[in-house]
C-alpha cells in the first residue's frame, strides 16, 4: 500500500503533465490556424479592393440575368445593423439584383421592413409585385424568419391533413399517395402564404458557415457562400462571390 | 523489400495521425459529422480511369474517413450514397452503382468487416421502396444484424432526398394522427404539431449534424440534410471524394472548435 502511493502520486502527475504538454500544442495548433485565417483574409481584402477599383477585368462585366433570386441570411447581430442593411441592399441595387430574401432566424428584419423599404431606393415588397416581372430599375425585397421554416411546413402538413381526412377512403393505404407527394406539399406551402421558388445562391453574413435555418424546403440547390461578417463587408467580395456563382453549372444528380 | 519499408512506415504513419487526433481532441470534438462524397466520376475522368473505378476508390476513401471518425470517438456518421436525381443518369451507371452499393452493403455482414470490428450499427435512410428488392433486403439484413451495436452510428442516406424525407414525415404524422382518431372513437382529430413531424423524420434516430463536408468543391447540398443542417458548420473542400484525407477532416474540426461557442449559443436561442 505504502508501495502504492507515491505510484500513484507519480502517475497522477504524469498524466497531469502529458494533458497540459496536449493543451499546450492544441493551443499551438489554433493558432497556426488562426493565422492561416489572417493571411487569407488579407489576401481576400486586397482582392476585393481589386475588384472595387475595377482592376480585375473579368469582374467588369456580370452575366445578372443568370442570378434570379438572391438570398441572404445574417446572424442576429449583423441584423441589428439596419444601416449595413440598407448599404448592402444598395450595392445588390446597383449590381442589377432584382429580387432579395432577407432572412435572420429572429425576425428581426421583419420587423425593421419598413424601414428599409423607405430608405432603399426602388424597393418593392416582393408580395405586391403579383404575377408581373419586376422592372429593371426596381428591387423586390422579402423578409424571411425561422417562421417560414418549420413552422410553415407544420401548417402545409395540416392542410394536407385535411384533404387525407376528406378523400373518400382514408383508411386505405394507397389514398395517401394522392395526397402526400413533394408537389402537394408544396402547393400547401403556397396556400399557407409562403413563397416556396429557391433562391439560386444564398450568402451568409456571419461569423460561420451555416445556412442558419433558412427554410428547408427552398434551399434543395441553393449555392451557399459565406460572406464573413456583415460589419465589415466589402463590395469586391460581394461581385466576385455574384461572379463566381454565374460560373455554376449544376447537373441535379444526373 | 517494399514490404519491409511499407510497414513500419504504415505504423509510422498511423502513430501520428493517433497523437494528433490526440491533439485535436484536447477541444470540443463533433458528435455528428455528414458527408456528400461529390466527384467521383470526375475522380475517374482526371485520371483516365474505366466507368465504375471513381466509386469504388470513393468507398476505399469512405473507409478512410469512417476510421478517423471513429478514432476520434465521433459518435455519427452520416453519408450521402444515392440520391432520388440520381436515379435520372444513365440506366448502366445506376445498375452499376447499385451492383456495387449491393456488394459493399453484403461484404458489411462479413464478420471482420469494419462494422463488426467498430461496433457500428448501421442505418439505411431514404425512400427504400424505390432500390431493387435485392438491394433492400441487403439493407434491412444489415440493419437488423448491427442492430445491437452501440459505439458508432453509420447512417447511409441511399435513394433519399431532404424533401422527400420531410413529405414521407408529414404522410406518418398524418396517418397517426387518423389512426390515434380512430381508436379514440369520437373526439376531434388532433392537429399536427412540430414534434410530430421531428419524431417522423428518418434522421431522427440521430442528433442532428455538427458538421457537414461535401466534396469538389460545390458550395450546394443538393436536398441533403436541409431540415437537420440550420445549426451545421458547412465545408467545401476542392478535393474530390476519393482524394479526401485526414487534413480535410483535422481543418473541419479545427475550424468547428473555432466556433463551437456561437454555435451552441445559437442552438439556445432556438
Amino acid at each position: 500500500m505504502d508501495f502504492n502511493d507515491p505510484m500513484l502520486v507519480l502517475s497522477s502527475w504524469i498524466a497531469q503533465i502529458v494533458d497540459f504538454g496536449l493543451d499546450l500544442l492544441w493551443c499551438f495548433i489554433h493558432i497556426v490556424v488562426s493565422l492561416c485565417h489572417i493571411v487569407s483574409g488579407t489576401f481576400e481584402a486586397i482582392e476585393s479592393y481589386a475588384i472595387s477599383l475595377g482592376l480585375i477585368q473579368k469582374y467588369s462585366s456580370i452575366d445578372i440575368e443568370k442570378l434570379k433570386c438572391l438570398a441572404v441570411v445574417m446572424d442576429i447581430e449583423a441584423a441589428r445593423d439596419v444601416s449595413k442593411v440598407i448599404e448592402l441592399l444598395q450595392w445588390l441595387t446597383t449590381i442589377g439584383v432584382k429580387q432579395v430574401g432577407l432572412f435572420d432566424s429572429q425576425g428581426l428584419l421583419k420587423k425593421s421592413k419598413d424601414m428599409i423599404l423607405e430608405m432603399v431606393p426602388r424597393s418593392v415588397l416582393l408580395q405586391e409585385t403579383g404575377e408581373r416581372d419586376i422592372s429593371s430599375d426596381r428591387i423586390a425585397l422579402e423578409f424571411i424568419s425561422s417562421s417560414d421554416n418549420k413552422e410553415a411546413v407544420v401548417k402545409a402538413a395540416n392542410i394536407l391533413l385535411d384533404k387525407y381526412l376528406k378523400s373518400s377512403h382514408p383508411d386505405k393505404g394507397e389514398e395517401g399517395e394522392n395526397v402526400f407527394t413533394e408537389s402537394h406539399l408544396n402547393e400547401a406551402l403556397r396556400v399557407v402564404g409562403e413563397n416556396v421558388q429557391g433562391p439560386d445562391l444564398l450568402l451568409v453574413y456571419g461569423p460561420v458557415r451555416s445556412h442558419l435555418g433558412f427554410p428547408a424546403w427552398r434551399l434543395r440547390y441553393t449555392e451557399i457562400i459565406h460572406m464573413g461578417s456583415l460589419k465589415y463587408m466589402r463590395y469586391g467580395s460581394l461581385l466576385k462571390a455574384i461572379h463566381k456563382f454565374t460560373g455554376v453549372r449544376q447537373n441535379y444528380g444526373v | 523489400m517494399a514490404d519491409i519499408i511499407r510497414q513500419p512506415l504504415e505504423q509510422i504513419h498511423g502513430f501520428s495521425r493517433r497523437c494528433l487526433f490526440r491533439v485535436i481532441s484536447m477541444g470540443s470534438l463533433p458528435i455528428h459529422m455528414a458527408f456528400i462524397m461529390d466527384g467521383n466520376r470526375r475522380y475517374a475522368k482526371k485520371r483516365g480511369l474505366e466507368d465504375g473505378s471513381g466509386h469504388k476508390a470513393g468507398f476505399s476513401a469512405l473507409m478512410s474517413m469512417l476510421q478517423y471518425c471513429y478514432e476520434l470517438g465521433i459518435k455519427y456518421v452520416t453519408i450521402y450514397a444515392f440520391s432520388i436525381d440520381n436515379f435520372r443518369r444513365k440506366p448502366e451507371e445506376v445498375q452499376s452503382l447499385m451492383d456495387l452499393m449491393l456488394e459493399k452493403i453484403k461484404s458489411l455482414l462479413d464478420k471482420e468487416s469494419i462494422v463488426h470490428g467498430y461496433g457500428i450499427r448501421v442505418y439505411f435512410i431514404g425512400n427504400l421502396a424505390l432500390l431493387s428488392d435485392q438491394v433492400r433486403a441487403a439493407a434491412e439484413e444489415v440493419m437488423e444484424a448491427t442492430a445491437k451495436n452501440n459505439r458508432v452510428v453509420l447512417l447511409v442516406c441511399v435513394a433519399y432526398n431532404s424533401t422527400d424525407e420531410i413529405v414521407q414525415a408529414v404522410k406518418k404524422s398524418c396517418v397517426n394522427k387518423l389512426v390515434k382518431h380512430s381508436e379514440g372513437r369520437d373526439r376531434d382529430i388532433e392537429r399536427i404539431q412540430l414534434v410530430d413531424i421531428e419524431e417522423n423524420m428518418q434522421m431522427s434516430v440521430a442528433p442532428d449534424p455538427d458538421i457537414l463536408i461535401r466534396s469538389s468543391g460545390e458550395t450546394r447540398l443538393s436536398n441533403f440534410l436541409l431540415w437537420q443542417t440550420g445549426n451545421s458548420q458547412l465545408f467545401s473542400p476542392d478535393a474530390l471524394w476519393p482524394e479526401i484525407g485526414r487534413r480535410h477532416l483535422v481543418w473541419a474540426i479545427l475550424n468547428f472548435q473555432r466556433s463551437h461557442s456561437y454555435l451552441e449559443k445559437k442552438k439556445k436561442q432556438l
